[in-house]
């Protein structure tokens, strides 16, 4: 387990900010992922009294702090009526509620890990992240940054009539997702986003699509074959590069269909 | 550090290690049926509940339940007896390890769900883990337990349909 010599609970962003130039300290989210690990911390940073727990829902978009968990995600009446249950299915089997009660969906993102569902369904929105010291960026780009010293304070979602569908399978109910798809739609571009395969999620944005309704199934495979081949796959005890690939396209099709 | 917190409704003070984990604490003070289970935080067997939400105590800091209330089997036993029967009734209770972690999830998910579907009541629960009973026995119990619960305390039946 993570040896952690002393907790500050911090007043301030700026305290926090300080605290976390020094590589021996490190900010706390739920304490679940960095748990598992070994390293030894001299201070734990946690932002629990920064009031950094809530979801806001504003005309045109969320925001959302980095200390809310995976639960408040899920139950968020906003967020599932904008993106119709998407954010919902995203996380809801993510191990079990008393997990997604302690899970932040700051520790989730900032930790930009290989099996994040909750990467790779935001990034198939219109995201962006906001931290202390870089400010506001979009979600793929922060996605692609090495790890630094900054803070990850909120992620922001508009609400831009984007549609989602959500679907990831996994080997036995509540074990990592050995593929993650996140499938978008806004007038006639596509934003598909695949994780877990096992590097972390990516995305593929493909404007001026002319899949509709009436398209004939074969199109709509051959166009999910061809998403589905942007990508890179790897093999590991859950999946093989092949199973990734091929399943990432099945999922690509049925996210397609659900949002035609 | 120093915690203040309520434990089964008891206030207490304690001076903790500050990567002390909650499981371990609640162990220190004497309440044992909180169990870890697995170290993955993946079984259930030590949820507990944080201002009524049930939580893993394996990998939740016991700094981080300073000023909360906390509760454990210990403070339910009422309404895990009541439970207990439903579960022992179907046959439900086997080696009874995964049991406290359980009834927790159980009465957490009264307070929160209203005439769960068989379909809320597996997804409330996939965080529990149980290696007896193959959890058709335990799904019997609940429903069980759920249905009579409301026949039997309209109070509580009214107030959960106000939402």
């Amino acid at each position: 387990m993570a040896n952690i010599n002393k907790i500050v609970k911090v007043n301030s962003l700026t305290e926090a900010y300080e605290l976390n130039q020094k590589r021996s300290n490190v900010v706390l989210g739920g304490f679940m992922w960095l748990k598992m690990g070994n390293r030894s911390f001299q201070n734990a940073i946690d932002l629990s009294k920064l009031g950094l727990d809530q979801i806001e829902e504003t005309g045109d978009a969320f925001s959302i702090g980095c200390m809310c968990t995976l639960r408040d995600l899920e139950l968020h009446a906003g967020l599932n009526q904008a993106f119709k249950g998407g954010i919902r299915e995203a996380v809801h089997h993510i191990i079990g509620v008393q997990f997604r009660n302690g899970a932040t969906v700051g520790g989730s993102i900032y930790g930009r890990y290989g099996f994040s569902d909750v990467l790779t369904c935001f990034m198939a929105l219109n995201t962006t992240v906001e931290l202390y010291k870089a400010g506001i960026m979009p979600l793929t780009e922060f996605a692609e940054l090495k790890y630094d010293n900054d803070i990850l304070l909120r992620i922001h979602i508009k609400k831009d009539q984007r549609r989602l569908s959500y679907q990831s399978q996994r080997l036995s109910k509540t074990d990592f997702p050995l593929i993650t798809v996140a499938v978008s739609k806004k007038d006639d571009c596509f934003y598909i986003a695949v994780g877990a395969r096992p590097a972390k999620a990516r995305l593929l944005v493909k404007p001026g699509c002319t899949l509709n309704k009436n398209s004939l199934e074969e199109d709509i495979i051959d166009f999910s074959n061809w998403a589905a081949d942007q990508f890179n796959y790897g093999s590991n005890m859950r999946g093989s590069e092949d199973y990734r690939r091929h399943l990432a396209a099945v999922y690509i099709k049925r996210g397609i269909k659900e949002l035609l | 550090m120093i915690i203040h917190l309520y434990l089964n409704d008891k206030e207490l003070k304690q001076e903790i290690a500050d990567d002390m984990l909650l499981l371990d604490f609640l162990r220190d003070n004497q309440c044992y049926s909180v169990k870890g289970g697995c170290e993955t935080s993946n079984c259930g067997l030590c949820t507990v509940l944080v201002e009524d939400k049930p939580v893993l105590s394996c990998s939740t800091l016991a700094a981080r339940v300073d000023g909360k209330h906390v509760v454990t089997l210990e403070g339910l036993q009422e309404e895990a007896s009541e439970l207990g029967a439903f579960l022992a009734d179907q046959g439900a209770d086997q080696c009874g390890f995964c049991s406290p972690g359980l009834v927790i999830s159980i009465l957490a998910m009264k307070k929160e769900l209203d005439h769960p579907s068989d379909e809320e009541i597996k997804e409330y629960l996939a965080g529990n883990l149980c290696r007896c009973t193959g959890y058709m026995s335990q799904l019997r119990g609940i429903k069980q337990y759920f249905s009579e619960c409301r026949f039997h305390s309209p109070s509580q039946s009214e107030g959960s349909t106000e939402k």
